[in-house]
């Protein structure tokens, strides 16, 4: 009985003998292109992932921080601004923050020292990221040193370390008491880092921010609209390293459709017209070509976006930490929450399986056309 | 078994594990949110305004409080000091 | 049998180098014997073997097929004439498919892969169901004993054994008509008279077989029930075979 499927699956094996015939070119050429496939797939599934991560805890990031810039500079703000902020209509409290960095020249790492504002810390005691504790090696219980602004080493006892679920957001963070942090920093009077500002109405966030600017020309207000627009242009395609990627894999797969586009060679026509003289007509030949498009494309697709799935999410994307980490010390030790951009899958598929599938039929349409009388003359 | 008939398993197989991972992927998300509940009510508690990624420069860890000046602080190239600064930029002001 | 009416085809045509290859010939060719086309190398011998196996299409005339069944006409036991000059190309593609098998001049066999694939390439766009065509395909390779070389590449085989190989596959869509363009150019005269041996087992099994060959062997050979001379594209001669 013939059927449809059965010339398909006919031609299919014939397409796959004629791969195998030139088995290390084609396999190279897969091995090649399925890594193509997995640094695009990682890249998605990453930067998606990643995405999402910060869209949904930083939803609850202040409603507004007010910064204080000085000839272009960001300086301290001064903590009179409080009460003028706070008799703006709409405003509902106004919260200095006091944060800053501080460099270890010991192990060379940055961190975030901060004073939480809810959950106050007594004197001498501190709460650190993982991160921290990491590179320092230290644990609960144990006595942290750091420099103060006169260069008299400060002694402060961890009083606990932040679990490890925290440390996409806290791995570096250090966090102490208002007395403390005076202590190291030495903040003049009456000036915080910046001020958090929450309003009684979120719609007239934009409209108090307006105001503050109007108010204090050096003021800078920052919505939390704009904290989250930051992190979904993160890794934007337009941007450095990205980009760099991004041609180099639209350039290979240029190459890989070049090279098949660049038309048979004699014995691949005079197959062609063999072909044609035991009964294949001119749709069968295209057919027979479209599936060894498909085995080399498909399957490259396959396993790049199988293997790049395992690499982000079961394996935490190792390849991408040491482009992350850059000449960081301290790198956060997280697992991303599984999650698939299918939108932007949907153009890797097409992106490598339709322009490949293409080149390797077209060049044979000629080919393909030729009378089936050639092979007898040839 | 004939080549074509191991090769449509195979995109069988393939399909199949993508369509586990997105079923894994929508699964484990509900698993994954208890963790992203707790980071959520950290950055809310103590007013977190940044993923902690780039710890190498500040303008790379707080993105969303640096902008392009930010940078110029540390060094006068510093926009392409750090490497980072070749994967993200900081926030862009109305 | 085969008519071929008035039949000429022109190659180039209307540019300086138009060339005819076959001019204005009228024959009939019988059913279920051997006809073999003999003459000098440019005499038309191949065009019109091409033009009878529906490869290509007449210039002019026109060729029909009598008491052939094929997939669009009944045939057998009837004198109704099947005309496939003008049949659309889908139609001409299936007719060429199952009713008529090829052997080429030089077997133009696909290298690299094995002698069963080769054999059963005519079948894959049919769609026919593999298994049994491949049962098929095994049962010819033995009858013509080569069934130990079903997995051996082409490429190891000697010039007899990829003759028979190229006669398998001729056959493998049992076909009623076989069409042999120079099957002994590239054998010695041992393989040669092994082609005709071959050749009369086909023919003894109701097969119309059709040979164009400039071999003694082959137009002086006693299978030969019909041998048509042929020079500069027109047929000079006609006679019974010795």
């Amino acid at each position: 009985m013939t059927t449809p499927f059965n010339r398909h699956k006919n031609i299919l094996e014939f397409a796959l003998s004629s791969l195998l015939r030139r088995k290390a070119k084609n396999l190279s050429l897969l091995g090649l292109y399925s890594l193509i496939v997995f640094i695009l797939a990682s890249l998605i599934f990453f930067v998606h992932a990643l995405k999402q991560e910060a869209a949904f805890i930083l939803r609850n990031a202040p409603e507004m921080v007010v910064q204080r810039q000085l000839a272009g500079r960001h300086d301290l703000i001064p903590l009179d601004y409080l009460t003028k902020i706070r008799a703006i209509r709409g405003v509902e409290s106004v919260t200095p923050r006091f944060w800053g960095y501080y460099y270890d020249p010991v192990f060379r790492a940055n961190y975030t020292i901060m004073v939480p504002d809810e959950k106050p810390l007594a004197p001498g005691e501190t709460i650190i990221g993982c991160g921290v504790a990491r590179v320092q090696r230290i644990a609960a219980g144990d006595i942290v040193t750091f420099r103060s602004h006169t260069n008299v080493p400060i002694l402060l006892n961890v009083r606990e370390i932040l679990s490890p679920e925290s440390e996409l957001v806290a791995s570096d963070l250090i966090l102490m008491s208002r007395q403390d942090f005076q202590e190291m920093f030495n903040l003049p009077r009456g000036q915080a880092t910046d001020l958090s500002v929450t309003v009684t109405n979120p719609d007239e966030l934009t409209t108090v921010a307006i105001k503050i600017a109007e108010l204090f020309p050096g003021a800078r207000p920052i919505l939390r609209s704009e904290m989250l627009s930051t992190y979904d242009s993160l890794f934007d395609w337009r941007g450095g390293m990205i980009t760099m990627i991004l041609l180099s894999a639209i350039l290979s797969f240029v190459i890989f459709a070049c090279d098949k586009s660049s038309g048979l060679s004699a014995e691949e026509r005079k197959e062609i017209g063999i072909l044609k003289s035991i009964g294949w007509n001119t749709p069968d030949i295209l057919l027979l070509k479209f599936w060894e498009g498909i085995a080399i494309s498909l399957s490259a697709f396959m396993v790049g976006s199988i293997l790049a799935y395992l690499h982000v999410f079961l394996f935490s994307a190792p390849f991408f930490a040491s482009a992350l980490k850059g000449w960081s010390v301290l790198y956060p030790e997280f697992r991303l929450v599984p999650a698939i951009n299918a939108y932007q899958l949907a153009i890797l598929f097409f992106l490598s399986v339709f322009p490949y599938t293409a080149a390797t039929i077209l060049p044979s349409w000629l080919a393909a056309t030729v009378e089936p009388d050639a092979a007898m003359r040839s | 078994m004939r080549k074509s008939s191991t090769f449509l398993l195979f995109m069988a197989f393939c399909i199949l594990v993508l369509a586990t991972f997105s079923l894994h992927a929508h699964f484990s998300s509900a698993g994954g949110m208890n963790n992203r509940r707790y980071r959520a009510q950290l950055v809310q508690e103590l007013g977190l305004t940044d993923l902690c990624l780039f710890t190498e420069a500040r303008y790379t860890r707080h993105l969303s409080m640096a902008d392009n000046h930010s940078a110029f602080q540390d060094h006068p190239v510093s926009l392409e000091h750090f490497p980072s600064g070749a994967l993200t930029m900081p926030r862009q002001f109305r | 049998m085969i008519r071929l009416s008035s039949v000429t085809k022109t190659y180039n045509s209307g540019k300086p180098n138009q060339f005819t290859a076959v001019d204005n010939i009228s024959t009939e060719i019988k059913a279920k014997g051997m006809t073999v086309f003999k003459g000098p190398s440019g005499s038309g011998k191949t065009t019109l073997l091409s033009l009878i196996g529906c490869m290509i299409r007449p210039s002019s005339g026109r060729i029909s097929l009598h008491g052939i069944p094929t997939t669009f006409s009944p045939g057998s036991g009837t004198n109704d004439a099947f005309d496939v000059t003008s049949l659309p190309e889908t139609f001409l593609t299936e007719i060429r498919r199952t009713t008529f098998g090829f052997i080429f001049q030089q077997f133009n066999l696909i290298r690299g892969i094995s002698v069963l694939e080769n054999i059963l390439l005519p079948t894959y766009p049919t769609g026919e169901n593999h298994a049994s065509s491949r049962k098929r395909g095994v049962e010819l390779l033995e009858m013509f004993d080569m069934g130990r070389h079903a997995a051996s590449k082409v490429d190891v085989l000697s010039g007899g054994e990829m003759q028979r190989v190229a006669i398998t596959r001729a056959l493998i869509n049992n076909p009623l008509i076989i069409v042999a363009d120079e099957p002994t150019a590239h054998l010695d005269s041992r393989l040669s008279l092994d082609f005709m041996k071959i050749a009369a087992e086909l023919k003894a099994a109701g097969k119309t077989i059709l040979i164009a060959s400039h071999d003694p062997l082959v137009y002086d050979s006693e299978i030969a029930d019909t041998v048509i001379e042929m020079r500069d594209g027109r047929i000079i001669g006609s006679g019974q075979g010795s």
